[in-house]
């Protein structure tokens, strides 16, 4: 035991969400102390029960094991002197914004002068002053998140938790409620001892946070953890900045336990695959031909800047790219194999026959529905049949997803038909 | 969203016939402010809702023992007071109706183990036909209030609360279940007690549907006014003043006077609590609505408008406001509760789990064992198999009606759902039409089919449908009204007429909402049957075979055994019926026809 107690203990956390025949572990043994005065940015795809920590934290979702200490005192619910922001900012649409801001309070029983005088300073402190009488709908996405953060601020919490807090933003509207949440924090107005941030968006954790914890896919969760020691306010084009950019990058494209040997992706039955569509991958190719990219390693935060894309929309595609073969992912960079740039040059039958044996060769599910249906004498089967089987190795929820995914490859590459109408994959071309 | 005063350089103006400059008070200013001229037309309003509603009240608690006769007038000077009982009686039910449904509705929203039995109990209750409710109320409210006119009034507002208050838990009951998860988390995380999320969270969030809802039932409810005030159980006939009776009273002296009398009675009194009450209603529950833009359209009521402009009565609001807030704030209610600190085990949740399945399933056993006991002694075999052959025949009348009816307002649904104009002007009447009580109609078929000698099972049979048939209209024109103007556009770009547009892109679109209105008419129909299979005009006495027939004849009569055993037998078909024709078409609707 630390002779200092950290502000937020999590010991040995472990959730898992009961699906019909399995649980499916989301968290595993995950330790993680948070202390005074830092701001700590969970970053991870999604997925990787970032948000399911959060809530564990904030008391909404009950872990299966472990605990978690705030203040010394296991949380068993929601606790006071913790505030929360949403990413869909969560206002209730029919009162007011002064209303909503002295919600809070409300809920403590403070009488209705002072949770006036309370709000009202609040709604001064995120520079919302004037709208105090307007219905939230009346507001644009980035007020509406001012009047969240007001209400968080409010209840004067010395723990503020917020979950993708601008992901739902404009990238100026973001930018500007990045700053004052930093110019928030620095100023000391408030009583908050810690901020803990989810994202996914590895420059807005750069820009942020003190300490960065880079989330795994799970259920082996934390990755690393990455101490950001670069004086606020902080500018993301600084070599500083980029270099630490770059080196998040490289920790969230390492190789993870699917991978073997020569950075070659390989992946079971039951693995959930991205949800990808294959637009998105010919476009991503369409890209990645063009000369400045075609035959080198390309750093993904370039790109990432380049395509104006974010991890969440960026990393899904590498995976599928790695999995069919047509690119080598490692280090934060990106490379075309010999088979990625024949597929990037093809037309478009030419490509899908590409697409159509490396998906066969690659990604187990497809070649075994291909099998069933190939061994089946009408040549049929119901998609239920390997829902059923899928939900052996994931949530009904990723099941269902995996699936519809594989079936969206499968009729693009022509390796199987589906009727949407009746649920079935057959050899059949639709007539 | 009610128009607030514009302000403009600390003056206020009002946007109205009048235009007052005055300079700028706060709302919340605690000097009280001057009264005006709208003040008083309002006042006069709201004393006169007094007066009425005390006057009514009063006479509900009479002395009255059964056997006594309660004599009623034709005279139309009578009317207006008649007109105001039964409007209580019916204010009263669906305040009940309210209470029940936030008590009910919630319980089985919060609760998963009383979900699976409340919601199937509801669905069965549901089908049972209002005047088997009457038979069970009347005996027993009689009994409760001996001596009193308030045993016969409770058990006609017991009745009336029957035929209006399931639909509104099952809205209240969706909503609650529906409440978006982030919602959930922030009244969560701030800590607000159980009693401050129903009045913040909960009730504003079901409160668009349950309105509509509630005016549903108020419509739906008139229909059975007549059975429920002129009460024929059991040999005996109490007859409570109102507007039904007078009706009933009106249909067996063959008086066509006064059936006209009656009509423009109730056309001006739903006229009024629709201007009155529903319209500033509807025009209020827009702010709760849940959506992410402001809607162009917004409700306007001329009420809310005259009770904006006064002065006095809308510093009574501020002081209503501040009296809701110290409600939803009362430190009893919302003491927080301690969360346990002993973690239930899995062991001791599975025991409960398995101790309160066996309950319930006892109590099953229990039940359809006194029933079987109770109708052994007292149904044969025989009544079984009439019973089942009536209920055959009256739900092929069903089917069929609900057919001819699609035939009809599908294609004039469509026509006006295409034109947002025409169904703005069209919608409050429809509205006013399906609030209107068909069963007025009656008389005149019963005459018809007397003078022209038409067959009776046939001709009967569209009564059924006379007051549930908008709702096919209503949800037709809410769908066709759904469809993209884009995909019409692209149809017409693509020279797509006739058959082919109606099968590509009409039916495919109303569909989901034809289905919900079709589910919801053959629900009224058959609980419409009642009334409908059995009508009568002075000395004309019209029975056709069927089961609502069968359940009146007896309900008359007063056999309690034949009553249960057409109320059982008539939710054994609503309920095999909705199985195997509705929910499989509904499935289809929602998964197939969805517009995404």
């Amino acid at each position: 035991m630390n002779n200092k107690q950290p502000l937020i203990d999590i010991k040995n956390i472990k959730k898992s969400f009961k699906t019909d025949r399995q649980d499916l572990l989301v968290l595993d043994n995950l330790n993680l102390q948070l202390e005074d005065g830092e701001i700590v940015a969970l970053l991870g795809k999604s997925g990787s029960g970032k948000s399911t920590l959060l809530r564990i934290i904030g008391g909404l979702v009950k872990p299966t094991s472990g605990e978690v200490l705030i203040r010394g005192e296991e949380v068993r619910g929601p606790v006071p002197g913790l505030a929360m922001v949403f990413q869909s900012f969560a206002l209730l649409p029919w009162i007011t914004v002064l209303q909503n801001v002295e919600l809070g309070l409300e809920a403590q029983g403070i009488a209705k002068n002072e949770r006036r005088a309370r709000a009202l300073k609040a709604i001064d402190m995120v520079g919302l002053d004037g709208f105090e009488s307007a219905y939230p709908k009346e507001l644009s996405g980035g007020m509406r998140q001012r009047v969240g953060l007001a209400r968080a601020l409010v209840i004067d919490p010395d723990i503020l938790l917020m979950d993708e807090p601008f992901s739902a933003l404009d990238v100026l509207t973001a930018d500007n409620l990045r700053g004052d949440l930093i110019d928030l924090w620095n100023s000391k107005e408030t009583n908050i001892k810690n901020i803990l941030l989810v994202t996914h968006n590895i420059e807005e954790a750069v820009l942020l946070a003190d300490r960065i914890i880079v989330f795994g896919p799970s259920p082996k969760n934390i990755r690393a953890e990455v101490k950001v020691d670069l004086p606020q306010p902080r500018q993301d084009d600084e070599t500083k900045f980029r270099k630490l950019v770059d080196h998040i990058y490289t920790l969230m494209t390492m190789p993870d336990e699917t991978t073997y040997g020569y950075g070659l992706k390989i992946i079971d039955l039951g693995y959930r695959l991205p949800k990808v569509e294959v637009s998105e991958v010919t476009g991503f190719m369409d890209m990645m031909k063009e000369d400045e990219y075609r035959d080198r390693k390309v750093d993904l935060p370039e790109l990432a800047d380049e395509f104006s894309m974010e991890i969440d929309d960026l990393f899904p595609i590498t995976e599928i790219l790695e999995i069919l073969r047509f690119a080598r992912v490692s280090q934060g960079d990106i490379e075309l194999s010999p088979a990625g740039r024949t597929f990037a040059d093809a037309d478009i039958l030419e490509r899908k026959k590409i697409f159509a044996k490396n998906l066969l060769n690659h990604v187990p599910l497809a070649r075994h529905i291909r099998r069933v249906l190939d061994e089946r004498p009408g040549h049929r089967a119901s998609e239920d049949r390997f829902l059923r089987e899928l939900e052996d190795y994931l949530s009904e929820e990723a099941a269902e997803e995996t699936l519809e995914t594989v079936i969206e490859w499968g009729r693009y590459a022509e390796i199987f038909a589906y009727d949407y109408n009746n649920g079935q994959l057959s050899l059949e071309n639709p007539n | 969203m009610p128009r607030q005063p514009v302000v403009t350089n600390g003056f206020t103006v009002y946007s109205g016939p009048i235009m007052a400059l005055r300079t700028y008070t706060k709302n919340e200013a605690t000097n009280w402010p001057v009264p005006n001229y709208w003040d008083l037309i309002a006042l006069c309003i709201i004393f006169g809702l007094i007066v009425l509603v005390a006057w009514g009240g009063a006479q509900m608690d009479r002395p009255y023992n059964v056997g006594q006769t309660i004599t009623l007038s034709l005279n139309p000077s009578h009317l207006p007071m008649y007109a105001v009982r039964t409007v209580l009686r019916m204010f009263i039910a669906l305040f009940c109706s309210l209470i029940f449904t936030f008590c009910i509705g919630t319980w089985a929203a919060k609760n998963k183990k009383a979900e699976r039995i409340i919601i199937p109990i509801i669905d069965v209750l549901q089908s049972v036909p209002v005047l088997s409710f009457l038979a069970i109320g009347v005996p027993l409210f009689i009994a409760l209030f001996k001596g009193s006119l308030m045993g016969p009034e409770c058990a006609a507002i017991f009745a009336i609360f029957t035929s209006q208050v399931w639909n509104m838990v099952l809205s209240f009951y969706q909503s609650m279940s529906s409440i978006p998860k982030d919602l959930r988390e922030a009244t969560a995380i701030f800590q607000l007690s159980a009693w401050q999320r129903f009045w913040r969270l909960e009730i504003p969030y079901a409160m668009p549907g349950l309105l509509w809802n509630m005016m549903m039932s108020m419509s739906g409810s008139w229909f059975f006014v007549t059975a429920c005030e002129a009460i024929s159980i059991a040999h005996q006939t109490i007859t409570l003043p109102g507007v039904g009776s007078y009706i009933a009273l009106a249909i067996t002296h063959a008086d066509k006077a006064a059936i006209v009398y009656a009509i423009i009675t109730m056309l001006i009194v739903i006229f009024l609590y629709d201007q009155c009450l529903f319209r500033p209603l509807v025009q209020w529950s827009e702010k709760f609505k849940f959506e992410e833009v402001l809607s162009e359209r917004i409700s306007r009521s001329w009420v809310v408008n005259l009770f904006q402009r006064t002065h006095v009565l809308r510093h009574f609001g501020t002081v209503f406001t501040t009296f809701f807030d110290s409600f939803v704030n009362i430190k009893p209610l919302n003491r927080h509760k301690k969360v346990s600190v002993i973690k239930k085990s899995d062991l001791h949740r599975k025991v409960t789990t398995a101790i309160t399945n066996i309950i319930i399933t006892a109590l099953l056993i229990y039940a359809v064992y006194l029933i079987e006991q109770y109708l052994q002694h007292t149904v044969t075999w025989h009544d079984i198999l009439k019973t089942l052959e009536l209920g055959g025949i009256t739900a092929i009348r069903v089917i069929v009606l609900i057919f001819l009816c699609s035939l009809i307002w599908v294609p004039v649904g469509v026509w006006i759902g295409f034109r947002p104009r025409v169904a703005a002007t069209i919608q409050p009447i429809i509205q006013f039409l399906a609030a209107f009580p068909m069963n007025l109609l009656f008389p005149v078929v019963a005459m018809w089919i007397v003078k022209y000698k038409l067959n009776i099972n046939i001709w009967v049979s569209p009564l059924m449908v006379l007051g549930t048939q908008w709702y096919i209209l209503f949800n037709v024109i809410a769908g066709a009204s759904t469809i993209p103007e884009e995909l019409r556009l692209v149809t017409r770009n693509l020279g797509v007429k006739g058959l082919v547009r109606w099968k590509r892109l009409i039916l495919p679109g109303i569909f989901p909402f034809f289905v919900t209105g079709a589910i919801t008419a053959a629900g009224g129909a058959w609980n419409a049957s009642i009334i409908a299979e059995a009508i009568s005009w002075g000395n004309i006495k019209l029975t056709a075979a069927g089961l609502g027939a069968y359940i009146t004849h007896f309900s008359r009569l007063g056999n309690f055994p034949q009553i249960a055993l057409g109320t059982i037998m008539m939710c054994l078909f609503v309920l095999v019926i909705n199985r195997i024709i509705w929910r499989p078409l509904y499935n289809l609707a929602t998964e197939r026809f969805r517009a995404e």
